[in-house]
């Protein structure tokens, strides 16, 4: 494009100007094209001190703590059960946490937990904006943490602005070395961690490093160690800016009234230094000394309004507070507020602020519900399951005696840790027991009632024949329920609807 | 496409100087690390080329240098099955049937090996539950011509029945209307006698002379009170479960011009361990096994 614009002047070269004088100039500077691509400016955030900060290291400290901890948590099941807290089976189609133990049948739990976590997010965006981003998200959580080691190795901001300067010293390669090896060793914890969550911790513990893993363990540590390394020690905030969705989402989250981290234009402007003992009249607080872009993770001025690029962590808050006490003024220059207040500042009009309204009221009442629910789900879920297949070809038998037999599959789901014995009946047939006989087809047991054996945390299947001796009394399709009671536990029920075909129309 | 630079007043980012009603669409620079991603996978994909097979010839491909081939991987995983099912083959032929049914893999096995087999080969004439038809045996009663206990199903299917075999299953009902060694009328006289005991409505008095004609020639198989011999492969007469049909015609019919149905000997096309898994299946899984 530039190129085409010299062209043209130099078409249009003119009075005064010699053709050859030109040329050598523009040879000797040869104007650079506009890049497509921009390169990232590499960011040194500033150390601060103050209120939150010391909420971000304890959401680190939590955070990681449960994440790297957790797997090692024991909670007993039993025998038959894995004994670890948290933990996904896949090799046995399981999931466990604490006392809660859902099987693939339940999945709809997961949903109503993504629900809780989606509604969660819009919450938290509809009250205090990006909470999420700047306080529990991973990827500000490690990048955090790898800046602090970063810091202590290469220094504060100015000092490694200084080094990424130098040249290469054996000082700087040390200092640049121990830091690598030190994410590394994060990172590889991240991936080390994760994997603990699919098989129980102390046995992967044991078995890892003498290479007795399974191949998958070794290709997910790995995975998680390089994109660890390079999310938090090389694209940091290039994640949130291009990558993450949830900036974009957020932008429909959010409202006027929602608290974000603000810059109060109405007090701080108009800006510009200030000399000890001089008057604050007639001027806005904001001495313009830049520590709240030292700061900021992101890189960004925060008074410039409230920007994509904010994630939100309120660490631009501390800075200026800290130079507001050093100054004598007020702190909260930089600070929650919404852009609305500002406005009714302005006006003249006392800042107010609505936590409470249409749009939190709403998706607090969506979060009770779900929560409900599934609290209500999980206190009342089944530890016992019966699904009934009936047999259709053929649909019903004649037997030689009369009878009408018809075939079913049964499958019976006895989730909890202990074997059982079923009593199997059918109910709402017939009157007369003595007129219905059951029989299992593999080991040929039969009565009007039989006992079926169900091993412990498994789903087992058995095909039953039902043999009516009289169907006089029933229709062509009778319906009834097969039901199976534990011997042990006569409240630990379950009856499944099904069809009896008697074939009398035909 | 005018020379002029277009910048957005708002953000100060350059357009693409398109305009579409108004709006214009901002030429924001990509992340340089966006591209280098792409010259990676660019690298990656001459390493895969070399690697694995990747591009087509006129006959053939380029193989790769890694030699793999999902083919290949294939058949070795259908070596493998054929391997682990060996052994628990063996292991069927190898079992009575109180150990298969003592176990819960070898049963489950024997099953649907068993119900596989039964659809390749048996579904065509006895249905798709084994529910027969005319002809061919209802397998899901507990009505047994030859027998329903694991070691008969097992013989009738080794043997067959009538079939080309010195051990097969034999017996003959002979047409004792079309070679002519009874009477038309003494044939009535029977078929009166095989509805009385059978329970149907029958004419008595002709009945009662069928009841000789009967003890004289079908009662070495049928038994005297016809009731059926499992040794002949005789029905019984007496329940209300027909192989052919109750009624008057066609017990004519089967007395006039006999009959001799036919099941192959299944041990010249199955294998021991199948005719195992086939009749662990018959007995158990179609429910008339005794």
């Amino acid at each position: 494009m530039s190129d085409g614009k010299q062209k043209t002047k130099r078409g249009e070269a003119a009075p005064g100007i010699k053709k050859s004088r030109w040329e050598a100039k523009t040879k000797s500077t040869p104007v650079k094209p506009d890049s497509l691509y921009k390169n990232r400016t590499k960011i040194f955030p500033k150390r601060v001190k103050g209120t939150f900060r010391r909420i971000k290291w304890i959401a680190l400290f939590a955070m990681l703590g449960i994440y790297y901890f957790i797997p090692f948590l024991r909670w007993d099941r039993g025998p038959d059960a894995p004994s670890q807290a948290v933990l996904i089976d896949f090799e046995n189609a399981r999931f466990y946490f604490f006392f809660i133990e859902i099987w693939p049948q339940e999945v709809y739990y997961i949903t109503g937990l993504l629900i809780l976590a989606a509604i969660g997010l819009f919450l938290a965006s509809a009250l205090f904006g990006r909470l999420w981003c700047g306080f529990a998200c991973p990827q500000t959580i490690w990048t955090d943490l790898f800046i602090a080691v970063e810091r202590f190795f290469e220094g504060d901001r100015n000092a490694r602005i200084k080094l990424e300067k130098s040249k290469w010293t054996p000082a700087k390669i040390y200092k640049k070395t121990a830091k690598h090896i030190v994410w590394l060793l994060i990172a590889f914890a991240t991936g080390g961690a994760w994997i603990l969550y699919f098989h129980d911790a102390y046995d992967v513990m044991a078995h890892f490093f003498t290479g007795g893993s399974p191949m998958t363990a070794y290709v997910f540590v790995a995975m998680l160690t390089f994109t660890t390394y390079a999310l938090a020690g090389f694209m940091r905030e290039q994640i949130c800016i291009y990558m993450c969705p949830w900036p974009r989402i957020q932008a429909a989250m959010t409202d006027e009234e929602a608290l974000n981290v603000t810059y109060r234009f109405d007090r701080g402007e108009p800006r510009g230094p200030h000399k000890k003992g001089a008057t604050w009249e007639g001027r806005g607080d904001c001495i313009d000394c830049r520590q709240c872009i030292a700061v900021c993770p992101t890189g960004i001025d925060i008074r410039e309004g409230l920007q994509l690029e904010c994630i939100g962590c309120s660490l631009c808050i501390d800075a200026c507070d800290e130079i507001m006490v050093k100054i004598g003024r007020p702190t909260g220059l930089i600070a929650y507020d919404t852009g609305i207040n500002i406005k009714r500042r302005q006006d003249g009009k006392p800042s107010a602020y609505h936590l409470i309204r249409a749009r939190t009221i709403a998706y607090a009442l969506i979060i009770l519900a779900v929560g409900a629910v599934m609290l209500y789900g999980l206190s009342h879920r089944s530890v016992l399951d019966l699904n009934v297949l009936r047999v259709r070809a053929p649909n019903y038998v004649t037997l030689g005696d009369n009878y009408i037999q018809n075939g079913y599959t049964v499958k019976i789901l006895n989730k909890q840790a202990k074997p059982l014995k079923f009593k199997v009946e059918a109910v709402d047939l017939i009157d007369d027991p003595a007129g219905l006989t059951i029989t299992e087809a593999r080991f040929k047991k039969h009565g009007d009632k039989i006992i079926l054996e169900v091993p412990a945390n498994e789903t087992i299947n058995y095909k039953l024949f039902l043999a009516v001796k009289d169907v006089s009394s029933l229709s062509d399709r009778e319906d009834f329920y097969f039901k199976i009671t534990d011997m042990s536990d006569s409240n630990n029920t379950q009856q499944t609807p099904t069809v009896f075909v008697t074939g009398k129309d035909k | 496409m005018s020379d002029h630079k277009k910048v957005d007043e708002h953000t100060g980012t350059e357009t693409t100087r398109h305009e579409w009603d108004d709006i214009q669409e901002l030429d924001t620079p990509m992340p340089r690390w966006w591209i280098n991603i792409m010259y990676m996978t660019i690298v990656w994909s001459i390493g895969y080329v070399i690697l694995m097979p990747a591009i087509p010839l006129l006959n053939g491909y380029t193989k790769g240098v890694l030699d793999f081939s999902d083919r290949d991987r294939v058949a070795v995983a259908v070596e493998q099955m054929h391997a682990d099912r060996s052994a628990r083959s063996q292991e069927l032929s190898n079992s009575s049937i109180n150990e298969i049914i003592g176990d819960d893999g070898l049963y489950e096995f024997a099953v649907q090996q068993g119900k596989t087999l039964f659809g390749d080969n048996c579904e065509t004439c006895h249905g798709a539950g084994g529910q027969g038809v005319v002809g061919y045996p209802n397998l899901n009663d507990q009505v047994w011509i030859w027998g329903g206990s694991f070691d008969d199903i097992k013989y009738s299917i080794t043997y067959g029945i009538r079939a080309e075999h010195d051990d097969t299953r034999f017996g003959s009902m002979a047409a004792y209307g079309r070679d002519e060694i009874l009477e038309p009328a003494q044939i009535n006289d029977l078929v009166q006698h095989v509805l009385n005991i059978s329970g149907q409505q029958a004419d008595g008095v002709s009945a009662k002379r069928g009841a000789t004609l009967f003890a004289e020639n079908c009662s070495s198989c049928h038994g005297v009170e016809g009731k059926g011999t499992r040794e002949n492969g005789a029905p019984n007469l007496t329940d209300t479960d027909w192989l052919y049909g109750g009624s008057a015609e066609v017990i004519h019919e089967t007395i006039f011009n006999g009959r001799n149905g036919v099941m192959p000997n299944w041990n010249e096309r199955l294998s021991a361990d199948q005719i195992m898994a086939l009749s662990v299946y018959v007995h158990n899984e179609l429910g008339g096994g005794e």
